[in-house]
């Protein structure tokens, strides 16, 4: 067992836990934090996305050790008091049906508009392609982050 | 099953020696996980200690020198495909980078471990195959410059030898009047491991091809020159009738097989297709 250092939603918190534990694990387990979902488990269908240090990651493949004073975004850190405009879109557009994709999909497109500012279609498409989602047949999704622009 | 996490260990290192060292005890070097991870999900990675390079500043970022480029081992795909000199010189490279799993798989995914992992379905091999890359490979001994056509062995079987580390791989930037073709088939744009790949540039004037390198990845034990396809198209122009003798060529430079993903059949069509799609936009 390793005592880590977590950064998470602006958060410090310090862990015991194996440094082979999957970052999905010790968000959902010992942090609390379930928003965070799992899918497939090996980095297919990117449910359990979160933002490490700025970047898109499955957090099902990054092992705690590499966490470590690392800085983290969970779908909870998205919204403050209120909820965001593209969670806000996501709800006018029909974006969510089941739920079990979406923190994925918002962290995805989270990430896609800080890398773009104004995104094309092809950056959405693009920038959430490593989300399945069995419900919507994505355009809704798709329609929810363009309808929001370049905020999140 | 997923693996026993007691029956693991994963430690942070700080520089080369240290690293040296836990090589030498029979750990394995653990990079952006992508690999090994999955393998862990799936009950199936060896039990043992790992040891997590990500930190080690000799073996990151790409850099401009003067003769060539250096790619670290630790760079990712989406270092590669972002970066200015690479887009510009080696455009199958941020190709290739585009097409790896998706934007979460490139920002882990490293250029040593899609080498060391010396799977045939790998992106890069075919692309450094035909830009005639060379590989560093270092240890407490020093370090040994190969090049790339002689690292892969065999299926997953590669030269580099327990004590040592990928480097980095070297590319020479002289493709600048070259053709540089990329095609990726499978069965969906993201998140798809390839049913086969070809890499290929060339270089044409007036229609004859002064110089070719074309390699597939996906149809044999490792991703392959096809020289014997070369040979033939070198010097000549492209008439349909070269065009169709180059295809039944290829036959003799893969050997593609069934299995989970494709049949062996439909690999060679498709590869004698996308040779086609590929010289039929040269000449």
């Amino acid at each position: 067992m390793k005592k880590l250092k977590l950064l998470v939603n602006s958060k410090t918190f310090t862990v015991d836990c194996h440094p082979f534990a999957r970052l999905l694990d010790v968000l959902r387990e010992e942090l609390k934090l379930t928003g965070t979902k799992e899918g497939c488990g090996e980095g297919e269908c990117g449910a359990c996305s979160v933002i490490m240090d700025g970047k898109l990651v499955n957090s099902c493949l990054v092992p705690a050790l590499q966490a470590h004073n690392k800085k983290i975004l969970t779908v909870e850190g998205l919204s403050n008091k209120s909820m965001s405009p593209l969670q806000k879109a996501f709800i006018q557009c029909g974006g969510a049906q089941c739920g079990i994709c979406t923190p994925g999909m918002l962290i995805a497109a989270h990430a896609m508009k800080t890398r773009k500012k104004n995104p094309s279609k092809e950056d959405i498409r693009e920038g959430l392609s490593g989300n399945l989602c069995r419900c919507t047949g994505y355009s809704q999704i798709i329609e929810s982050v363009q309808k929001c622009g370049g905020r999140s | 099953m997923r693996g026993y996490l007691p029956d693991y260990d994963l430690s942070s290192t700080e520089n080369l020696t240290e690293a040296f060292g836990k090589l030498a005890e029979g750990e394995k070097p653990f990079a952006g996980g992508t690999d090994i991870m999955v393998l862990m999900d799936a009950g199936v990675l060896p039990a043992g200690r790992y040891f997590d390079i990500s930190k080690l500043k000799e073996l990151g970022g790409i850099k401009v020198l003067k003769d060539q480029v250096s790619l670290g081992a630790l760079a990712t795909y989406s270092d590669v495909r972002n970066h200015k000199t690479i887009q510009k010189h080696f455009p199958i490279l941020v190709e290739s980078a585009k097409e790896v799993g998706a934007i979460a798989i490139q920002n882990r995914g490293t250029v040593g471990g899609n080498i060391a992992n010396a799977s045939p379905a790998a992106d890069f091999p075919p692309c450094l195959l035909v830009y005639e890359a060379k590989i560093n490979l270092i240890s407490s001994s020093g370090l040994r410059t190969l090049d790339y056509t002689q690292f892969h062995l065999g299926y997953k079987k590669s030269e580099i030898r327990p004590d040592e580390l990928i480097q980095s791989v070297l590319l020479e930037p002289r493709f600048l009047d070259y053709h540089h073709f990329w095609r990726k088939v499978g069965s969906r744009q993201a998140q798809a491991i390839s049913k086969t790949m070809v890499a290929a540039i060339a270089k044409v004037n007036r229609r004859k091809i002064e110089d070719i390198k074309i390699a597939f990845g996906s149809v044999a034990p490792t991703a392959v020159r096809c020289r014997k396809v070369e040979s033939f198209l070198l010097g000549k122009k492209l008439t349909s009738e070269v065009i169709l003798e180059a295809k039944n060529i290829l036959t003799k430079d893969i050997q593609p097989i069934d299995d989970i993903r494709s049949t062996g059949k439909y690999r060679l069509i498709a590869s004698q297709n996308v040779l086609e799609e590929f010289l039929c936009g040269i000449g």
